[in-house]
């Protein structure tokens, strides 16, 4: 147990070095050219971070998931957008290891992204099915050799040109229904990203996630075998949500201690007085701790519901609305601290140059309301009222 | 019961398959049954059968075939009032 909790210890220091010394002073430079966090990834690679999640028989680093969630927030002190790579990486691996069912191809692929630190990102939406990733167009459809190819028109890759594979959502086969889905895990060298757009976005900027066309050939047994919609239920849903949250408070948090650090330079300056800004910064504390016992708590259900045998209770409409609600209550909290610290700092956090500059948190935090969109959650939500009970 | 099931779905399903070809264990989302759908077929069995699913049974997989709604109604339709 103490073996275990070092390291999850030794993993977090680690990373709050890597935000320090990679993250943040590539941050800037990062969201003004809507570059690749490249040297972040790199130095997260050096660590074996890509792979802290998996088990040590996989050749991962065995931390807890409350471990990684925590390492979302650290990033996302520093950088929103290297905490995004990190996060949408662990949300495609944290899905695999918990969905392995003993899927031979899928165990050995586990072990090269730990040997290799393989960086995985994801083909989830598709134009044409109105951000609706419970529903798919593209379909599996048989190659030659007993291969598959598909062929999916994606209207944003997050660091799709970056990343070693890509897990892609599905319809079974050509005559499958839309929301009969499956996960193909197609690897580089078995897929042609054709770009399609481009990218000079409000936020985020250095996720670098223009639309492609992805086409890929790959073996039967790179189909994952486990059902899709206990895959989404279980993990990809709840995992999602409570990863991206923690990096949303992170960015915020960091924004709150920007406004923070600009009140006491004011009251330094007229010693025996409370600076104005200092009331308006209490209004952002609360904000903020309302953010916080958001994503704190829905992290605890999470694990909890995932220690039970069968992780079932999971699949409920109680849970599905719990971790919906994270999402939708997060993404619009998050971006409402960091413009609550733009009128503590005023000028100085308008200003992109300054030590106050709160300006790309409130960019980079936007993002979160349409990261599958909101209005789309609230719609499922609406849905699933009409008959859960003990919401 | 099997019947009355059936003709639920037949109303509120929405599926792109007629019901009655359908085996007991036939997975109603793979034929086209959205979740939405489904939640309509919840509350029309609740209302037909004068029940409510309780929370630990509104999952996918108690409405994914005929035969698993039966079962679920039946361990129901079962229980002894409560007075």
């Amino acid at each position: 147990m103490s073996i275990a909790v070092d390291r999850d210890q030794a993993f977090l220091s680690a990373i709050g070095r890597i935000a320090d010394e990679f993250a943040a002073p590539n941050a800037d430079d990062v969201d003004r050219d809507a570059r690749f966090p490249a040297e972040t990834i790199e130095a997260l690679r050096a660590a074996g971070a890509l792979s802290a999640f998996l088990p040590t028989e996989l050749g991962g680093g065995g931390v807890t998931f409350e471990t990684i969630a925590a390492a979302c927030f650290e990033l996302g002190r520093r950088c929103g957008s290297s905490a995004m790579v990190f996060a949408m990486h662990q949300i495609k691996v944290i899905t695999l290891a918990r969905h392995l069912d003993g899927a031979p191809w899928f165990s050995e692929y586990l072990s090269k992204v730990a040997d290799e630190q393989r960086l995985v990102a994801s083909v989830t939406s598709e134009i044409g099915t109105g951000g609706d990733m419970g529903r798919s167009i593209a379909a599996v459809t048989p190659g030659e050799n007993g291969l598959c190819v598909f062929e999916k028109q994606a209207p944003t890759v997050s660091y799709g040109a970056h990343a070693d594979d890509l897990f892609v959502t599905l319809r079974r086969a050509s005559d499958a229904e839309p929301s009969d889905q499956v996960v193909a895990l197609a690897m580089r060298g078995q897929t042609e990203l054709e770009p399609a757009g481009s990218w000079d976005p409000l936020g985020m900027r250095g996720t670098c996630s223009p639309g492609f066309v992805v086409r890929a050939t790959v073996a039967p047994e790179q189909i994952l075998p486990a059902p899709f919609s206990t895959v989404m239920a279980e993990s990809i849903v709840p995992v999602t949500h409570i990863l991206w949250s923690h990096l949303w408070l992170g960015i915020a948090t960091d924004a709150f201690d920007r406004a923070r650090a600009f009140v006491r330079a004011s009251a330094k300056q007229k010693p025996g007085e409370t600076p104005p800004a200092a009331l308006r910064l209490s209004h952002v504390m609360s904000d903020l701790s309302l953010l916080r016992a958001e994503v704190y708590s829905a992290l605890a259900e999470f694990v909890e519901a995932s220690e039970e045998p069968g992780r079932e209770r999971l699949s409920t409409m109680v849970l599905a609305l719990r971790f919906n609600n994270l999402k939708i209550a997060a993404s619009e909290q998050a971006p409402r601290v960091c413009q609550g610290a733009l009128g503590v700092c005023g000028i100085m956090g308008f200003k992109n140059d300054t030590p106050f500059s709160v300006g790309r948190h409130l960019r980079d935090t936007m993002s979160a309301c349409l990261m599958v969109a909101n209005e789309r959650i609230h719609q499922t939500n609406a849905s699933l009222l009409l008959i859960a009970k003990d919401v | 019961m099997n019947e009355e099931i059936r003709q639920i779905i037949a109303a509120h399903g929405r599926l792109s398959i007629d019901v009655a070809a359908l085996a007991p264990d036939a997975d109603l989302y793979h034929a086209g049954m959205t979740s939405h759908a489904s939640v309509n077929v919840m509350l029309a069995l609740e209302d037909h059968f004068d029940i409510e699913f309780p929370d630990r049974m509104l999952k996918r997989s108690v409405f994914e075939s005929i035969a698993a709604i039966e079962r679920a109604l039946v361990e129901l339709l079962s229980e002894t009032p409560v007075s």
